[in-house]
C-alpha cells in the first residue's frame, strides 16, 4: 500500500545565519583567532598564526579565548571581532 | 453551498515536504538513506498520525517551541511531532516530547554544546506527575532499561529530533568519541507511588498535581550496590564514592548529578526519617575530592600547583537530582553524572500548564 510520509528534517529552514563577506586577500589585514582554550588548540592555532603571517601576509593576528569551550563566544569578543578583517574559529580538542 | 455550521472541522495544513513511497519497506529505505533515523526502523510519519499528535497537545503545526540559540534553528511543533511518530509515540506521549524540547532549548541547558561535544552525553528525561500513570510509564522494574513503551519511545523521540532538526549525526554535529546507549533512548518515570518523598519535580519548584519533565545532559548510568547496612549514611556513602570516582576518572568539576535510589534502599533511608533534602545535603558533603587525588588515577600531570584545592561534585545540594526509581528488590543504585561540570544545567518544565485551554479554532 502506498504511503505518503512527511520529511522529518528541518528542510534547511534555518534562520538568522549568514556567512560574512569573504576578503579577497589577507595581505596587511588583521585576523582574529577565537579559540575554545582546549589543550590541543594551542599548537594548532600557533601553526595557523604562523601560516597567516608568513604565507598570507597578515599584518596582525589577535588571539581571544572563550570562557566556556562549548558555548558561543562572549559578546565582548564578538564586538571586538567587528574590527577584524577576518576571524578563524571552530571546535578543537 | 454546504452548510458550514455542520461541516467537519479541517485540520491545519502541515508544511513539511511529502514523499510518496510504495510501502513500509520503501519508507524505511527512504528514511535510512537520508540519515533520518537512529539506525532502527521507524514508524512512517503520515499526515494523519502527525496531526493527531498535534491535536492531542493542542499545538498548531507552526507553533514555535523554541529557537536553538547557537545556530538560530527554529524548532516547530510539526517537526517535533513527525519525529515523535517516527519514534513510535502515540498522541498522548507527544506533550512530554514537546515540553522536553522546551526545556532543552533554555539557554542554561546549552543544547548545542551538549549535543556536539566529544564528551558524548545523552539527554536524560525524567517524567513526574499524573501523566506518568496516564501513559503507562513505569519507574520500577528495569527502570533504566526497556521498562515500558512510553519511556522508550519518548526518549527515542528526543534523539530523533536532535538528529533531524539539529543535524546531530555521528561525525556531523555529533562529535562524540564514544557516546553511550542512552543516546537511543534515555527516559525514566519516577516511582512516585513507591515513596513518601517529594517528587523530583516538586523538589525543583513545580506545584503539586502538575506533571513535569526534567532534562539533564547525562553520561551513562554507573550502578552501585550496598545491601549490607541499615544505616542511611553507609548507603549514601556508596553513592558518594561513585561520584568521587567519576570526578577523578571523568570530570572533576561540579554539576548536576542524578542518583537513583530503589525501594529496598529507600525504605531504609525513609524509615530513618531522611528527606530528599537530607540525602542531598549528606551527599554534597561527601562527594568531593582534592586535586592531588588525580595523581592516583594517572592524572598527576594536571594537579599542578594546587594539590589541596577541593572540588565538590555538586555546586550545592540543590544540584543533586534525587530520584526514586528501580525495581522493588535489590540493594542497588545508580549514579548519573553530568556531561561536563556546570557548563550545562538540568531544566524542569511543567507539562500542559495551561489551564482552560481549548482546541484551536479551525
Amino acid at each position: 500500500m502506498a504511503l505518503h510520509v512527511l520529511d522529518p528534517s528541518h528542510e534547511m529552514k534555518v534562520a538568522g545565519i549568514h556567512p560574512a563577506p569573504r576578503p579577497v586577500s589577507l595581505e596587511g589585514k588583521t585576523v582574529g583567532i577565537i579559540t575554545n582554550g582546549k589543550e590541543g588548540t594551542k599548537r594548532y592555532f600557533s601553526r595557523v598564526d604562523r601560516l597567516l603571517r608568513d604565507e598570507l601576509g597578515v599584518a596582525d593576528v589577535v588571539w581571544r579565548q572563550k570562557k566556556n569551550y562549548s558555548a558561543p563566544a562572549e559578546a565582548a569578543i564578538i564586538d571586538e571581532a567587528r574590527k577584524w578583517h577576518a576571524a578563524v574559529t571552530g571546535v578543537g580538542d | 453551498m454546504p452548510d458550514t455550521a455542520f461541516a467537519a472541522p479541517t485540520r491545519p495544513a502541515l508544511s513539511s515536504k511529502v514523499y510518496d513511497v510504495d510501502d513500509f519497506a520503501a519508507a524505511q529505505e527512504l528514511f535510512h538513506s537520508n540519515g533520518w533515523t537512529d539506525g532502527l526502523p521507524v514508524v512512517p510519519p503520515t499526515e494523519k498520525a502527525v496531526a493527531e499528535c498535534l491535536e492531542w497537545a493542542l499545538m498548531p503545526p507552526d507553533q514555535l517551541v523554541g529557537i536553538e540559540p547557537v545556530r538560530a534553528q527554529p524548532i516547530t511543533a510539526e517537526k517535533l511531532a513527525i519525529n515523535a511518530v517516527m519514534a513510535g509515540c502515540l498522541p498522548m506521549h507527544f506533550p512530554i516530547v514537546a515540553t522536553a524540547w522546551q526545556a532543552m532549548l533554555k539557554d542554561e541547558f546549552l543544547l548545542h554544546g551538549i549535543s556536539s561535544s566529544t564528551g558524548g552525553c545523552a539527554v536524560f528525561v525524567v517524567i513526574n506527575g499524573p501523566i506518568r500513570l496516564e501513559i503507562g510509564a513505569s519507574g520500577t522494574f528495569n527502570a533504566l532499561g526497556n521498562s515500558d513503551r512510553a519511556t522508550s519511545v519518548i526518549g527515542r523521540a528526543i534523539r530523533l529530533g536532535l538528529i533531524n532538526l539539529m543535524d546531530v549525526r555521528p561525525g556531523g554535529i555529533d562529535r562524540s568519541t564514544f557516546g553511550h546507549p542512552g543516546k537511543f533512548s534515555f527516559c525514566l518515570a519516577e516511582d512516585e507511588e513507591g515513596t513518601g518523598w517529594q517528587s523530583l519535580a516538586a523538589m525543583r519548584g513545580i506545584p503539586d498535581g502538575l506533571s513535569a519533565v526534567t532534562v539533564m545532559a547525562a553520561m551513562s548510568p554507573r550502578q552501585i550496590m550496598n545491601e549490607w547496612t541499615a544505616d542511611p549514611k553507609d548507603i549514601l556513602e556508596t553513592f558518594a564514592a561513585e561520584m568521587r570516582s567519576n570526578q577523578l576518572n571523568y570530570s572533576i568539576y561540579g554539576g548536576n548529578y542524578a542518583i537513583l535510589i530503589p525501594k529496598q534502599l529507600r525504605d531504609i533511608i525513609e524509615a530513618a526519617g531522611w528527606t530528599k533534602r537530607d540525602v542531598a545535603e549528606y551527599v554534597f558533603e561527601r562527594a568531593r575530592v582534592t586535586r592531588k587525588d588525580w595523581a592516583s588515577v594517572g592524572k598527576g600531570a594536571i594537579v599542578r600547583d594546587r594539590p589541596e584545592k577541593v572540588h565538590t561534585a555538586l555546586e550545592s545540594p540543590d544540584h543533586l537530582l534525587v530520584i526514586a526509581a528501580g525495581g522493588p528488590a535489590g540493594g542497588f543504585g545508580a549514579v548519573i553524572a553530568p556531561w561536563m561540570g556546570s557548563k550545562t544545567k538540568a531544566v524542569t518544565a511543567a507539562i500542559g500548564a495551561c489551564v482552560d485551554c481549548e482546541p484551536p479554532k479551525n
